[in-house]
């Protein structure tokens, strides 16, 4: 590990000045920078712990929303009894990630922002177009089982781990940034990017952009994560779909969907709630909905079979939801 | 001679749990020592090739650095056998990842960050890493164990399975699996003079003494290797790594000053040896009543350049079935990797998954129970050797363990059973492990007027409840009480002793024990059966067993387990495994079901997780973290029953034990993927088990 300075303000303007330093970087509960940095993949020069801010509260907006502090732990937004009755994918996704200790730990800045888990991102020795621009991208013919297959480029194949992401991103969350030139809002799926030519750029945030909230819209209907991955319990998602779906007379209302697991970023599937907006809710419908959303995958043979694994997926989780619709 | 139990058979708690799970008990790299110095290594960062230049300045120039090693400024250690162990003797690398230097320094942050600093230049070569079936320079293994011959070969296989009626020839593919013991691989080394003493984490301080005293060709004498607790091994500490080796050196270039050195986990993936991935063809001929006729088993498997490993893939085969034809092979290719190692169960644990994932697919070909169609198979006598069994319960076993699982009126149709959205199966699967006795061990035991009794050996309790379950033993040999008994292990200063490995230890240091214990009843007649006041001490050593050339000596087994397979999505899910052993006495039965049980959750994994995932292209592992190098959660293990028969076997060892640290991973892999099939139809013959093998099309 490359030795550094370590700096714990106690206000926001502090953080943000520190943190616009070159080579600053913030620290949340250190669960991914630390390892990184450990690795000498993430070498900065000060280490600005943001936990002595007051960000920590989860609080009840006028709107019925709710307004989530970036230094909320993963472990406590997903106990939050407003969170478990109006947000269950929230929770659910919360609790599938990661372990007891380590969501104890996590904050929801640090998860928006946590780096992919692509094998040659994490091996120095390897080349990463991420990690080191123009080195090349190693998974492309390597192994790629983790890899994205949506929104994906020649330069970069690594999907977002996160599962938390995808559950807010299905809920049209808003993050909330406070940077040298002030506070902004920027919906979360607009918060990162695709790789494109330049996949060491993963969202548009600026040196000293600390996040300070999240914020959810009034909750909508019945909603449920399911993740999908190569244990039952510690390990990141191959798919995860994040799912809300109202159901009247027969035909579809409301829905939500997002995907985990196969995009660069949290992947809000358009697509597939275009095709299911006033249509039927049923089986044939789900899973056109579903095709049409993989229609563009770009896969390599190890993250192939991620195709009709994501179709499937999409499939159970809105019949599921669907099911309990009718049943209620 | 056998001996009365008494203390055996006692679920005694283990002597040294409290102090562990009070974190009191102080593993090797805990050791209290003064002025410690830290290692961190420095790696290959090419397969093979050669160094041409090494930079090590910025790393020297480091405050706090006090030495920076590399091929130029290491010792010169004798040219012995073991290419693992020769390292930094020349500019050339043998493997990626492979140590080539490390950093000394006042903390172990300062070492780690030097050894970023150092800068190597290297003549890459080519590397050559393919596994294959056809490759020209594939060759026989030397013997490892020469009871069990590499190849054999009884009848006319090929003509029997010619014209056998029913046939099933199929390939199998085991995969990397590497040991994760929750404790990586440690040492403290200190060079004092003329001599080193080490404490490290390991399965046999005798090895790691010899090994050290023949590189650095020094009397064993002045080797103290001491080993107080070792935190998990699986076989990945059984015989001496580069890692020993490196901390010696870097021990040698400051004098006085103990070195600390702990793997990190990335570094366990290719420094301590890993169960070499297999490519097996099980051949099997059967007549129209489902008795086997031909039996061929051939295992292909990798080694490193540096030194032979070979996995006895197909070593349990000649055990398990009667069939007049039979032929085994094993071949190896020598690859530009890390050396492979034991890995629990050795051979076993890969084979049973090809011979009895076949038996299975013979079976349905047959129309045959899989339970029904074993015990038709049986062997009587040894196949190989033509011996009797000194005991042979594989039928009892499968028998109690059909009783106990509910096996009878079990619908053999697969892909029928469904609840939820879950296809259900179950499955069955066979084991066995041999006696094995390591040859080397010797007991020392003193005697006080107080009627305690010392009992000193240089054994291993890597974790296992070896100290408890040999203290029993020592009870009984002596006749005392358990209480009376104070057993020494870990130290080269004890009389030496075999490895931990092979399910081997009871057998091994029991025997020395109750040999010792014999030779002390003989002393004390000679005091009148009084100890006198200055006590009395006894050493002797493992007698040989008269009765190895009369018996085949084997442990069996019987896995059934129960999976649930999602029907849209394919993951697996095992909801019961069921084990039952005839493994002999049972000393403890508390720390011998733990083994059983653990055994069979690794067995678990190996089915459906653990997988090294190599990049050819780099001839390295990818998957070097537990994040992506997935064993069984907690979550992935169902309810895991363990039962074993009662079996009295005179033969064995004065115990009348067969071992219980490999057998329960045995035909666990087997039992689950021969369940998965009856549950979706879908034989999966490549492990591991994932949930894209068995995803149906979208
Ligand atoms: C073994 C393992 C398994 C895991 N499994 C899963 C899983 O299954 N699913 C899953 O979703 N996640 C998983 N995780 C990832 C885990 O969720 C993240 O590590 C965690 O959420 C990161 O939060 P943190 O507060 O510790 O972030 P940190 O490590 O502190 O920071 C991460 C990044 O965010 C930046 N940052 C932190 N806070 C802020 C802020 N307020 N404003 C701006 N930038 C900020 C940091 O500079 C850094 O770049 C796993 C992690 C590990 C180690
Ligand atoms: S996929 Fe992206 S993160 Fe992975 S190696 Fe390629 S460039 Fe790096």
């Amino acid at each position: 590990m490359k030795p550094f300075a370590y700096v714990k303000p106690v206000d926001i303007g502090a953080a943000v000045a520190a943190g616009a330093a070159p080579g600053a970087k913030f620290l949340g509960g250190g669960t991914n920078l630390v390892d990184l940095m450990r690795e000498g993949i993430e070498q900065p020069d000060t280490v600005v712990d943001v936990t002595g801010l007051p960000l920590s509260a989860v609080d009840d907006l006028p709107n019925g929303g709710l307004r989530i502090g970036a230094l909320v732990r993963n472990s406590d937004l997903a106990a939050d009894r407003r969170v478990r009755a109006r947000y269950p994918v929230l929770s659910q996704a919360l609790l599938s990630g990661a372990s007891g200790q380590l969501r104890n730990m996590a904050t929801v800045g640090g998860n928006l922002l946590q780096r992919t888990r692509c094998p040659y991102f994490y091996d120095e020795a390897s080349a990463c177009n991420k990690r080191d621009p123009g080195s090349g991208c190693d998974a492309l013919d390597g192994f790629n089982r983790s890899c994205a297959i949506l929104g994906v480029s020649d330069d970069c194949i690594a999907a977002h781990p996160s599962d938390m992401c995808v559950a807010l991103t299905a809920l049209d969350a808003v993050v909330e940034v406070t940077g040298t030139g002030g506070t902004r809002r920027i919906p979360l799926t607009e918060l990162h990017r695709l790789p494109g030519q330049t996949p060491h750029i993963e969202t548009d945030l600026a040196p000293g952009d600390l996040i300070t909230a999240v914020e959810l819209p009034t909750a909508t209907g019945n909603s449920a994560y399911r993740k999908v991955r190569d244990r039952a319990s510690y390990a990141f998602a191959l798919v995860s779909v994040a799912a809300g779906l109202q159901i009247e007379n027969g035909a579809v209302t409301d829905i939500r969907l997002a995907l985990g697991g196969v995009a660069p970023k949290p992947w809000r599937a358009r697509q597939a709630e275009q095709l299911l907006a006033g249509g039927p809710a049923d089986e044939a419908a789900f899973r056109r909905a579903a095709q049409a959303e993989l229609a563009s995958a770009a896969v390599r043979p190890g993250n192939a079979f991620k195709v009709a694994l994501a179709t499937n997926t999409i499939v159970a989780t809105l019949r599921e939801l669907s099911n309990e619709g009718t049943r209620r | 001679m056998t001996i009365t139990p008494r203390a055996m058979g006692v679920a005694v708690d283990r002597f040294d749990g409290a102090a562990k799970v009070r974190g009191e008990a102080r593993y090797a790299y805990e050791q209290p020592v003064d002025r410690p110095l830290y290692l961190y290594p420095l790696t290959a960062a090419v397969a093979t090739g050669r160094i041409a230049d090494i930079d090590c300045g910025a790393a020297s120039a480091e405050p706090g650095v006090v030495a920076v090693l590399t091929y130029r400024n290491a010792t010169r250690t004798a040219a012995i056998e073991d290419g693992e162990l020769r390292i930094l003797q020349s500019d050339e690398v043998a493997f990626r990842g492979q140590f080539i230097g490390g950093v000394v320094a006042e903390t172990s942050e300062i070492a780690r960050h030097a050894v970023s600093l150092v800068r190597v230049d290297y003549e890459e070569r080519p590397h050559d890493v393919e596994l294959r079936e056809g490759r020209g320079d594939l060759r026989v293994p030397r013997e490892v164990q020469p009871i069990f011959p590499m190849d054999t070969a009884e009848g006319d296989v090929d003509a029997a399975l010619a014209s056998a009626p029913v046939r099933v020839d199929q390939t199998y593919t085991t995969a990397w699996n590497n040991h994760n013991p929750i404790e990586p691989h440690t040492t403290i080394a200190t060079w004092t003079g003329d001599r080193f003493t080490f404490y490290l984490s390991t399965q046999g301080v005798n090895g790691i003494q010899a090994a050290v005293a023949a590189l650095f060709e020094l009397g064993p004498d002045r080797v103290r290797v001491i080993s107080p607790y070792v935190g998990g091994a699986f076989g990945s500490k059984a015989r001496p790594h580069a890692d020993v080796v490196l901390a010696a050196l870097a021990a040698r270039l400051v004098p006085d000053r103990p070195v600390k050195f702990a793997l990190t986990r990335q570094q366990m993936f290719s420094q301590v040896g890993y169960r070499p991935p297999t490519v097996q063809r099980v051949r099997l001929g059967a007549d129209a009543g489902g008795r086997l006729v031909a039996l061929a088993h051939e295992s292909i498997e990798p080694t490193s350049k540096l030194q032979e490993f070979a996995e006895h893939s197909t070593r349990a085969t000649p055990t398990m079935y009667a069939a007049p034809n039979r032929r085994t092979r094993q071949r190896l290719a020598a690859l530009d990797v890390p050396t492979p190692t034991i890995m629990r169960a050795p051979g076993e644990a890969s084979g049973m998954f090809a011979l009895e994932s076949a038996m299975d697919e013979m079976a349905i070909a047959c129309g045959l129970d899989p339970i029904e169609f074993r015990i038709r198979n049986d062997a009587q006598r040894h196949p190989h050797f033509g011996l009797p069994f000194s005991s042979r319960n594989l039928v009892a076993c499968l028998r109690e363990g059909a009783r106990r699982f509910g096996w009878d009126g079990r619908d053999p149709t697969p892909g029928i059973r469904r609840t939820a959205g879950w296809l259900v199966g179950t499955g069955v699967a066979a084991a066995t492990y041999p006696v094995l006795r390591l040859p080397g061990s010797m007991a020392t035991i003193r005697v006080g007027p107080d009627e305690r009794y010392t009992v000193l050996i240089a054994a291993a309790d890597i974790g296992t409840g070896t100290w408890t379950a040999l203290s029993q033993v020592a009870a009984d040999a002596l006749g005392v009480r358990v209480e009376q008994i104070d057993l020494r292990i870990g130290d080269t200063a004890y009389p030496k002793a075999s490895n931990e490995g092979g399910s081997s230890g009871i057998t091994s240091w029991g025997s020395a024990i109750c040999e010792a214990a014999d030779r002390l009843r003989d002393e004390l007649a000679r005091h009148g059966g009084a100890v006198p006041a200055d006590g009395l001490e006894v050493t002797a050593a493992m007698p040989e067993n008269p009765h190895i050339s009369r018996y085949a000596m084997h442990a069996f087994g019987a896995q059934f387990a129960e999976v649930r397979v999602h029907a849209e999505i394919g993951e697996v899910r095992v909801r019961r495994q069921l084990g039952v052993f005839a493994v002999g006495r049972v000393v403890n039965p508390k720390t011998a079901r733990s083994q059983l049980l653990g055994g069979m959750t690794m067995g678990l994994s190996m089915a459906l997780h653990e997988q090294s995932v190599f990049d050819p292209r780099f001839a390295q592992v990818v998957t070097q973290d537990l994040a992506t190098y997935h064993i069984a959660s907690n979550a992935d293990v169902g309810a895991v029953e363990v039962h074993w028969i009662d079996e009295d076997d005179p033969y064995v060892n004065p115990m009348g034990t067969k071992g219980v640290g490999e057998i329960g991973i045995v035909g666990a892999a087997a039992a689950i993927a021969n369940a998965v099939h009856h549950a979706t139809g879908v034989r999966v013959r490549d492990l591991p088990i994932t949930l894209d093998k068995l995803l149906p099309a979208a």
